[in-house]
C-alpha cells in the first residue's frame, strides 16, 4: 500500500521567512551591500566563482550574501544561475604569460628574471588577530615604486625548458573536453581533469594534494612559480572572424615543479603539475598543480597506488555541489525507505527468536 | 594590406571600448553621439556565458577552465553599418553603447572622432589604472642583499 502524505506548505513558508529574518540579523545593524562583500570579502567571492565555475564577482557577492556566508552554498547558487543562461561560445585560451602581475613568487630561483613580487600576501603576517580591525581605522594607501623598466616576467619554467631540464608544455593543438556538456567516462584526458580540479572543493583538492605530500602518491614538488594577476580574456566575434579583447579576469597559476623523469634513451628531466583557479587563490592552484601531477602517474609508469592518484576517485568526489547534494539528501524524507527497514528488522528478529525457541525444545 | 589594417584599428578600438571604465565609456558616448545617427537593435543587449579556456602547463594543449558572464548586442545604422559588441559581465547599457560606437567608427567621418574621444581616453584610463596596480605591487618586490662574510 502507498500513502501519499501532503503537509508541510505552511512550515515551509515560515521557515524560508525566518531564514530571511536570520540572515538580515539585527535591523539595527546596517545591511551589508555586495561592494562591501565584493571589496572586503574578495577572497571569499573569488573562491564562490572557483567552485562555482562561473566568473562574475557582483553575483559571487550575492550569492555569499544569500547564503549567509555558506561559501558551498553560494557555490550552489552560482551554479544554478549558470544554468539559466545560454552559452555564447569559447574564449581563446588565456595566455598567463603576459599576466599584468599582482604577486609572484618562485620557490626554485631566488634571483629570477622579473624578480620576487610578494603582492597582498598573508605569508609572513604573524597571524594575531589584530584588535585594530575590530574598529574602522584608517588605513594607509599603498606604497608605490617607479617600475625600474618595462621588464619581462618570463615563466620559470621557461628557464629550465631552455636547457631541456624539465618537460615542456606539450602539443598546443586540439579540442577540450567539457565535463559540463558531455559525460564522462574513464580514462579521461588531463583536460577534462584540469577542468575539473579547476572547480573542485578548495578543501577537497587541499587535502588530496597534501596527501602526496605525506607519501601517498609520488610527488617530490618544488613551487616553479606561483603568479597572481589579471589576463585578458579575447573572444572571437563570429561575424567578423576575428578576436577582441571583452574584459579581464584575475587567476592564479601554479607551476609545479616534480621529480625526475628519464629513461635509457632520454636524460632525465624534471616533470610538471599545473594549477590555475579563477580569483586569487594560491592555496588553491597549488593543491592543483600537485593532484594534476599526482592524475599523470601512468604518463610516466608510476605506479597508481594512492587515492590522489586515481582519477576516477578525484574527479567523482571532488565536486562539492554534488557531494553535498548525495550527502545533504539523506535529511529529506526517507519514511517508506526506513518503514521497509524497520519491517525488515523486526522481521528477523522475530525469526531468530524462532529459531532458538524450536532449538530450545530440542535440547530439552 | 589596408583590410589588414582596417581590421587590426577595430579590433583595438572595440577592445578599448570593452575594456574602458563604465563611466568613462557612458560620459564619453553622451557627448560623442548627441549629433551620431542613431542605432537600430539587431540583436540584444543579451546576457549569456563564455567558457574561458586556459593551457595545460601554460602554453600546452587547451583545456574549459569555467565560464564567465558576458554582455553582447549588434546594432545597425541607418547607412548600413552592423556594430557588435561582447564584454565581460551583464552591463547591457555598456553593451548597446559598445556596439553603436562599433558601428560609427566604421564611418570615415566617425572614426577620427571615436578615435580621439573615446577609444584614446578609454586606453589611456585603462593604461594608468595598470601602472597604478604595477606600482603598488613593484613596491613589494623583494630586493636580496649578499651578506659578505670572510675576507675573500
Amino acid at each position: 500500500m502507498y500513502v501519499a502524505v501532503k503537509g508541510g506548505e505552511a512550515a515551509i513558508a515560515n521557515a524560508h521567512r525566518l531564514l530571511a529574518d536570520r540572515r538580515r540579523g539585527d535591523r539595527d545593524v546596517p545591511a551589508l551591500t555586495l561592494e562591501q562583500i565584493a571589496g572586503q570579502l574578495s577572497l571569499a567571492v573569488d573562491r564562490v566563482m572557483a567552485e562555482g565555475s562561473l566568473y562574475d564577482p557582483d553575483l559571487a557577492a550575492l550569492a555569499v550574501r544569500q547564503a549567509r556566508g555558506d561559501l558551498i552554498e553560494a557555490i550552489f547558487l552560482l551554479r544554478a544561475y549558470r544554468t539559466t543562461l545560454p552559452r555564447f561560445g569559447y574564449a581563446a585560451p588565456v595566455d598567463t604569460g603576459r599576466m599584468r602581475i599582482e604577486r609572484r613568487v618562485s620557490a626554485t630561483y631566488k634571483d629570477l628574471p622579473g624578480g620576487q613580487l610578494l603582492g597582498p600576501t598573508f605569508d609572513y603576517t604573524h597571524r594575531l588577530l589584530d584588535p585594530a580591525l575590530a574598529g574602522d581605522a584608517p588605513v594607509e594607501a599603498p606604497e608605490r615604486r617607479a617600475l625600474a623598466a618595462v621588464e619581462d616576467c618570463p615563466r620559470v619554467i621557461d628557464i629550465l625548458d631552455r636547457e631541456g631540464l624539465i618537460e615542456g608544455d606539450g602539443d598546443p593543438a586540439g579540442e577540450p573536453g567539457d565535463l559540463t556538456r558531455d559525460p564522462v567516462s574513464y580514462p579521461v584526458g588531463r583536460d577534462l581533469r584540469l577542468q575539473a580540479l579547476a572547480r573542485a572543493d578548495e578543501g577537497f583538492t587541499l587535502a588530496l594534494g597534501y596527501s602526496t605530500q605525506r607519501g601517498y602518491g609520488r610527488v617530490h614538488p618544488f613551487v616553479g612559480e606561483v603568479r597572481i594577476g589579471l589576463v585578458d580574456v579575447e573572444v572571437e566575434i563570429p561575424d567578423l572572424g576575428f578576436t577582441v579583447r571583452i574584459g579581464a579576469v584575475r587567476l592564479t597559476e601554479c607551476q609545479m615543479v616534480a621529480q625526475f623523469k628519464g629513461s635509457a634513451e632520454e636524460p632525465a628531466r624534471f616533470t610538471r603539475g599545473y594549477g590555475l583557479v579563477f580569483g586569487q587563490s594560491e592555496r588553491k592552484a597549488m593543491a592543483m598543480s600537485l593532484v594534476d601531477r599526482a592524475l599523470r602517474a601512468d604518463e610516466f609508469g608510476e605506479e597508481r597506488r594512492a587515492p590522489a592518484q586515481d582519477e576516477e576517485f578525484v574527479l567523482e568526489h571532488g565536486d562539492n555541489v554534488q557531494a553535498t547534494g548525495f550527502v545533504e539528501h539523506l535529511k529529506l524524507p526517507h519514511y517508506v525507505d526506513f518503514q521497509a527497514e524497520l519491517d525488515l528488522v523486526r522481521r528477523l528478529r522475530a525469526e531468530a527468536g524462532q529459531r532458538r525457541a524450536e532449538r530450545g525444545e530440542e535440547t530439552r | 594590406m589596408i583590410d589588414e589594417m582596417e581590421t587590426e584599428g577595430r579590433r583595438r578600438a572595440m577592445g578599448a571600448l570593452a575594456c574602458m571604465p563604465a563611466g568613462l565609456l557612458a560620459q564619453r558616448y553622451a557627448e560623442v553621439t548627441a549629433s551620431a545617427p542613431p542605432a537600430l537593435a539587431v540583436r540584444g543587449p543579451e546576457v549569456g556565458l563564455v567558457m574561458l579556456r586556459g593551457r595545460a602547463g601554460g602554453g600546452g594543449a587547451p583545456f574549459n577552465l569555467g565560464e564567465a558572464s558576458v554582455v553582447r548586442a549588434t546594432v545597425r545604422l541607418g547607412s548600413g553599418e552592423v556594430g557588435h559588441a561582447v564584454i565581460l559581465g551583464r552591463d547591457t547599457g555598456r553593451a548597446r553603447m559598445a556596439a553603436h560606437l562599433d558601428a560609427l567608427w566604421q564611418c570615415p567621418d566617425w572614426r577620427v572622432r571615436i578615435e580621439a574621444e573615446v577609444v584614446a581616453p578609454g586606453l589611456a584610463a585603462e593604461d594608468e589604472a595598470v601602472l597604478d596596480r604595477a606600482e603598488e605591487t613593484e613596491a613589494t618586490r623583494v630586493d636580496f642583499f649578499t651578506l659578505v662574510r670572510g675576507e675573500d
